[in-house]
This record gives structure tokens, C-alpha cells and sequence, in this order.
């Protein structure tokens, strides 16, 4: 199918001068250039966090290493959470969100893209504070630090008395500013989905990849917003000399706890249910068949947005909380199980009978699925309270975030980057060095992080510096620490290829993977009005329609 | 693109959605009412726990006054608002002004409630948890009514200069959206501050 084009009365971008062409990235209010810009900030961010997870685990690969000091280490991983966290994950899924709403709902843009245009530098302006911290935590009084309080910044810790200097402002500042930027994205894509979807579309036939968004967009609000809350009662705590968090004059420090976990828990599937967008796509294209089970991912979804909202103190079990609300945090963390198995097995019933093409995009989405389905029954195992008990704040807690983080998030966020790619770049990039990434990468995940559940269960906390041999530690830290050779080399490759790509990559035509969604069809890289007319869609698979207009999916939806 | 396998056909109805407007200030609001629960928990969960005095029933009187103008400026602008959709913009411009004084008259309210409050209770901010929640929840409202009025001199500025049309109702209708908020949030928190706290 051959797109239309609107001749637009501007010179051939390439033959503007650079300074003017970087100026229009600046001044950008394009959601396509402003998702690139969302997704190259994320990635600049996790070689930053990538290298000081690779300074923790240098230090960690034998007993009583010297590579870094205490004082450092704790700086390393305060830092590194709260990067991957907030400056690399979010940024990453907000930066696909933007891209992709408005071309698969059939939109010239975003509900509000200046807005969208302050979104982006908020965030972006919130990871300089944090990392200026380096330069100015100390204030006056001395050399650079950064914040060393941990990513969940428990108090008393934060209070002036244990944290002088500025590196917890930064710390503070930096969230409060980029969950402002996170709110207004939320804002938009909320607005955006109810408001700009093209004639036809209608909510029961909207892309996963929207729907699950939108879930998304409304769990920032409810739940970005009381960690700005508490970030402002923080600062009002640190500056104005206020007791929120102060127990010297009847303060508490539990509430901090209650506050930030309200936000905490939350995030996790806000930063999860993107990911579950990217392979609610990517596996039907894949599979030759449309997603199994539409209306029950979508209350899947939904539910699992209302349940998390009602989880967060599982993250505080041990700090003696009743045996009622301890049940309570028990059955709705369990409970949480229940939708997320219905997405797996509907993501299988998918694949079932399919004809499974095994391209780079497709083996990160199995790998998500079987690696998802092991966080998430690390995540049971650790609801129970009593277990919870033994194994909280050990290594084990460690290796099953990142269980979820690395080997379900970031899989699916790679496996959205070689499915979507070839959109952004109008390039295709080169299948065996995207396997060679694919397998170097699952080697190096699994050593890390299979093996790092073990020193968990043998007794070793997180957060230390350093540990005494003969614990039985020492070999799983040695195995855990050589993984990330293999997870660094996964991402040069990935790098390379995509650069390589981008310079002298094959055109990618307007629909590599002969999809179903809008965006494939216009072209690649989409002109800046996405849509030369904006389309008509009657069923879930708009362009199966156009393709097979003697079968049509709107005559049996 | 080929669009004649899915031309819709004319008898189906028109495509509707909602203004982006509306949706956006009221998702807006939704997230605003999260940072305000968090405060107001805040501050019920400390009622009661500060070490030291002023406790809030020597200091805090309840001021009647004030909420009155704030509570009845949501009357008015909804006035401005409909007296705009019906074209009348002197209309709107007058209701419009009288929303901006009873904000005005709120805030100065306030102000005055917490000279008296510093100057001659000696309640400040770090003087114990009562001071910080009550000038932490109180203040992040006040601050609210300001942006809000800040906002509505922009309009008036824009009214007497002209500029503003029957076509911007809309717009004046999306706005009254937060102002109606910031006067539900004040209904929430003179409950808790000067009824449950006090």
C-alpha cells in the first residue's frame, strides 16, 4: 500500500545547516522527535547507571575488595537505583508511549505537545540535578558527593543531622522536578488516548499497546503524585526545619516508609504494563495471529492497576506492623498473581497454533515471557509474610527486582526497539548481530541474576560494601559479578548494531513485519503529520482489513 | 493509503469524543487531590502527637469570613462562565472581577490569620508537628488560590484589553474546573484543620 504524501512547502532537511537542524530538535513540540529524544536520554543515562551497577559488582567479586570505598558504594547504589528508576525506565517507556500513541490511534500528534515539549525537559532537567549532586552536594564545605541515602531514602537517614551537605536536596530535587514531568505525560497520554483517537476507534478497538498506556498514565497520577507529596514534606523537613519525618519531636519515621511505597509499589507496574504493551504486540505480529483474549487483557490490566494501588506495605513487613494489616498486604500482593497469569497464559494462547516467527524482536518477547514468570513467582514467594521475614533486605530481595526489571522490562523494552526501529529510522538493522545481542545478553542476565539469588537465601544483605570469606558467598559472587561481561558485551553489540544500522542500514519500507497496526502504515520515518488523511479503522487490525479486504476482522469482532 | 475497505458507512453515527480539555484538567485535578491527600493524611495522622505547645485550640481561630468568600467566588465564576457562553462579556468581566476580589479577600484572610499566628502565638513552621502539617497543608492550598489568581488576572487583563470572545468560553469553563477544586480542597481541609483538629 502506497502512503500518501502532503508536499509540504520546506527545504530537504538534509541540506539545512546543522546548528538549525539541532535547533529544531530543541524547540521540538513533535511527539515523534520528542519520544527520540525521551529514548536517547534514557539510554545515555543507562550507560551511567550501567557503569556504576558495573562499579558495585567490581567490588562485590571477592571478599574485602578495595576498588571503591564504603562511603562510595553507598553513593553507587543509592545512585544507581534511583537512575535506572527514574531516568532511564520511565524515560524509556514514556519515550515509546510518545512515538507511538498517536500513530496507532490515528493521530497528528499529541492531545497537548507543548506540553508534551515541557514533559521531556522537566525529566530531562531532573536527571542533571541528581547528577549535579557529584559537583555540588557538598555545598561550600568540600569535594562533590552524592546522594547515599539509598533509592528509598528511609528516614532518619535523610534528616540534616545524618545527610549534611546537598546531596539529598539534589536527590529530592531531581524527583520532585521529573515527577512533574511525569505527571504532565501522564496528563497527556491520557488526554490523548480519550481524546484524539480517529474515527472508528473506538475504546474496544484500540491497539493493547494504548490501552495498557492509558492504565499506565492513570497509575502516575494516582501514585507519582504522593511521592511528590512527600518530596515536598522532605525538603520542608530539610530547608524550613519542619518534623514530619523528625521522631525527636514526635515525627515518624514509618510514615516516610507508608508515604514512598505508596509511590513505590505503583511504579513497579507502571514501569511494568508498558512492557507488557510492547509484547502484547509484538507476539501476535510474530505469531501470524491477533492477541487471544483482547477484553480480558484489557480487565487484566485494569485490575491489576486497582490492585497494586493496595500492596505497597509488603515492602514493609518487618517493621511490625499488626497481624491484620500484614494479612492484608499478604492477600493483595497474592492476589496481584492472579491477572498477571491470565496475561501469560493469554500471551501463550497467542503463540498456540501461531506460525511463531523467531525474529530478535520475538526471542526477547519469549524471554520476557518465561523470566516474568519466574520474578513473578519469586514475588509470590516473597509476599508471605513469614518468608518475607527471613529473606527481606538480602540479596534475594535484589535478585528478584531484578529479575523483573532486567529480564522482563528490559527485554521487552529491547524487543521494542528492534520491532519499532525500523518505524523510527526507516532502516532495517542487521538480524544475526540482534541475536548475537539476544544471546549474550540472556547468558549474561541469567549468570547474574539466577545465581544472584542464592548468597540471598545464604544469608548476605544487600547494601554491604564488602564480606567476610569463607560464608559460602564468595563463588555466587564471583559468577553474579562475571555476568555483567556478557550483559556489557549484549549491549556494545546492541549499540553497534543500531548505529550501524541508522548510518548505512537496508530502507526498512513502511511494514518490514507485514503488521496490523497504523503506524505501519505510513511511512518510515513517518512525515511529520503522520497521517497525509487521517484513517477509518472498524476493527482491532485496521490494516489486516486493508490487506484482505475478502476477510476483514470487523466481521467478527 | 487505500481507504475504500474501510470507509464507514453513512448511517453510522457521528464520531464524538471528549474535549481534550475537560479531560486533561480533570486528570489534572485527579492528580493534584493525590498530593492533597497526602498532606491531609499527614496532618490527621499527626493530630494530636506534637511535644510541645501551641496546641491548635489555643491558637486557631475558624475563619468564617474568609471561607464564605472563597466558597461563594465559585458561584461567580460559574456566573462569568455562563454569562460568556451567552455572549455577554461585560457580564463576564464583572463576575469575573468579583471572583478575583473574594480570592483576593481568602488570601489576604489568610496572611492575616498567619501574622497573628507567628507574630503573636509564636507558631511557626519548626516550632512543632502542629506548626508544620498546619502551615504545610494550609500553605500548599494558599498557594494553589494563588496560581489560581494569578491565572484569572490574565483573563481580566485580556478582558479589558478586549481580547476575549463568546468562542473562549470553553476555555474559561476549563479553568473554572480548578478553581472549583481549589474551593473543595479548602472544604476538605477547614474540616480537618478547624473541625477535627481543633
Amino acid at each position: 500500500m502506497a502512503s500518501e504524501t502532503i508536499a509540504l512547502n520546506v527545504v530537504n532537511p538534509a541540506e539545512r545547516p546543522i546548528g538549525d537542524r539541532l535547533h529544531d530538535w530543541i524547540v521540538t513540540v513533535d511527539h515523534k522527535k520528542l519520544g527520540i529524544l525521551y529514548i536517547l536520554y534514557a539510554m545515555t543515562f543507562l550507560v551511567i547507571g550501567g557503569i556504576e551497577a558495573t562499579i558495585i559488582r567490581i567490588q562485590l567479586i571477592v571478599p574485602h575488595n578495595h576498588f571503591v570505598s564504603p562511603e562510595v558504594f553507598n553513593r553507587m547504589f543509592t545512585v544507581h537505583g534511583t537512575t535506572m528508576i527514574f531516568f532511564v525506565t520511565m524515560p524509556v517507556l514514556f519515550g515509546f508511549g510518545t512515538y507511538l500513541i498517536p500513530l496507532m490511534i490515528g493521530a497528528r500528534d499529541m492531545a497537548f505537545p507543548r506540553l508534551n515539549a515541557l514533559s521531556l525537559w522537566l525529566t530531562a532537567f531532573g536527571g542533571l540535578l541528581l547528577y549535579y549532586s557529584f559537583i555540588g552536594g557538598n555545598g561550600l564545605y568540600g569535594a562533590g558527593n552524592a546522594p547515599d541515602v539509598g533509592w528509598f531514602a528511609y528516614a532518619p537517614l535523610t534528616a540534616r543531622a545524618f545527610s549534611p551537605g546537598h546531596s539529598t536536596d539534589f536527590w529530592t530535587l531531581g524527583l520532585l522536578v521529573s515527577g512533574f514531568g511525569s505527571i504532565g505525560t501522564a496528563v497527556n497520554f491520557i488526554a490523548t488516548i480519550l481524546c484524539m483517537r480517529c474515527t472508528g476507534m473506538t475504546l474496544g478497538k484500540m491497539p493493547l499497546l494504548a490501552w495498557m498506556n492509558l492504565v499506565m498514565a492513570g497509575m502516575v497520577i494516582l501514585a507519582v503524585s504522593p511521592l511528590t507529596a512527600a518530596q515536598m514534606m522532605l525538603s520542608i523537613d530539610r530547608y524550613l526545619g519542619g518534623h514530619f519525618f523528625d521522631s525527636q519531636a514526635g515525627g515518624s519515621a514509618v510514615l516516610w516508609m507508608h508515604f514512598f511505597w505508596i509511590f513505590g509499589h505503583p511504579e513497579v507496574y507502571i514501569l511494568v504494563i508498558p512492557a507488557f504493551a510492547f509484547v502484547s504486540e509484538i507476539i501476535p505480529v510474530f505469531s501470524r495471529k491477533p492477541i487471544f483474549g483482547y477484553p480480558v487483557m484489557v480487565a487484566a490490566t485494569v485490575c491489576i492497576g486497582f490492585v497494586s494501588m493496595s500492596v505497597w506495605a509488603h515492602h514493609m513487613f518487618t517493621v511490625g506492623m499488626s497481624s491484620y494489616g500484614n494479612s492484608f498486604f499478604v492477600i493483595t500482593t497474592m492476589i496481584v498473581g492472579i491477572p498477571t497469569g491470565i496475561k501469560i497464559f493469554n500471551w501463550i494462547g497467542t503463540m498456540w497454533g501461531g506460525k511463531i516467527q523467531f525474529k530478535s524482536p520475538m526471542l526477547f518477547c519469549i524471554a520476557f515471557l518465561f523470566q516474568f514468570l519466574l520474578a513473578g513467582l519469586t514475588g509470590i514467594m516473597l509476599s508471605a509474610a513469614p518468608f518475607n521475614w527471613q529473606l527481606t533486605a538480602s540479596y534475594f530481595v535484589v535478585a528478584h527486582f531484578h529479575y523483573m526489571l532486567v529480564g522482563a522490562i528490559l527485554f521487552a523494552i529491547f524487543g521494542a526497539f528492534y520491532y519499532w526501529f525500523p518505524k523510527m529510522s526507516g532502516r532495517i538493522y542487521n538480524e544475526t548481530l540482534a541475536t548475537w545481542h539476544f544471546w549474550l545478553f540472556l547468558i549474561g542476565f541469567h549468570l547474574t541474576f539466577d545465581f544472584m539469588h542464592i548468597p540471598g537465601v545464604l544469608g548476605m544483605p544487600r547494601r554491604i560494601y564488602t564480606y567476610e570469606a569463607g560464608r559460602g558467598w564468595e563463588i555466587w559472587n564471583l559468577i553474579v559479578s562475571i555476568g555483567v561481561v556478557f550483559q556489557i558485551a549484549g549491549i556494545l553489540v546492541f549499540a553497534f548494531n543500531l548505529l550501524r544500522s541508522l548510518a548505512k542500514g537496508d530502507s526498512a519500507g513502511s511494514d518490514p513485519w507485514d503488521a496490523w497496526t497504523l503506524e505501519w502504515s505510513t511511512s518510515s520515518p513517518p512525515p511529520e503529520y503522520n497521517f497525509a488523511r487521517i484513517p477509518v479503522v472498524r476493527s482491532r487490525r485496521p490494516l489486516w482489513d486493508i490487506k484482505h479486504p475478502e476477510d476483514p476482522d470487523w466481521k467478527y469482532e | 493509503m487505500s481507504s475504500a475497505a474501510i470507509t464507514r458507512p453513512s448511517n453510522e453515527p457521528q464520531w464524538v469524543l471528549p474535549s481534550r480539555g475537560h479531560v486533561g484538567m480533570f486528570t489534572l485535578i485527579a492528580a493534584e487531590f493525590a498530593i492533597f491527600t497526602i498532606f491531609v493524611v499527614a496532618y490527621i495522622f499527626y493530630i494530636g502527637k506534637s511535644m510541645s505547645g501551641p496546641a491548635p485550640k489555643d491558637v486557631l481561630d475558624v475563619p468564617i469570613f474568609t471561607t464564605a468568600s472563597l466558597l461563594s467566588s465559585s458561584l461567580t465564576i460559574h456566573l462569568a462562565v455562563r454569562a460568556l457562553r451567552n455572549a455577554k462579556v461585560a457580564a463576564f468581566g464583572l463576575w469575573w472581577f468579583v471572583t478575583i476580589a473574594l480570592g483576593a479577600v481568602f488570601l489576604v484572610g489568610t496572611g492575616r490569620a498567619w501574622q497573628h499566628l507567628i507574630f503573636e502565638k509564636g507558631l511557626t513552621i519548626s516550632t512543632n508537628l502542629f506548626g508544620t502539617t498546619y502551615y504545610s497543608l494550609v500553605g500548599l492550598h494558599a498557594f494553589h488560590v494563588t496560581v489560581g489568581l494569578v491565572i484569572l488576572a490574565m483573563g481580566m487583563i485580556f478582558t479589558l484589553l478586549g481580547f476575549v470572545k463568546q468562542e473562549h468560553s470553553v476555555r474559561a469553563e476549563i479553568f473554572s474546573l480548578y478553581w472549583h477544586f481549589v474551593d473543595v480542597v479548602w472544604v476538605i481541609v477547614f474540616t480537618v484543620v478547624y473541625v477535627i483538629g481543633r
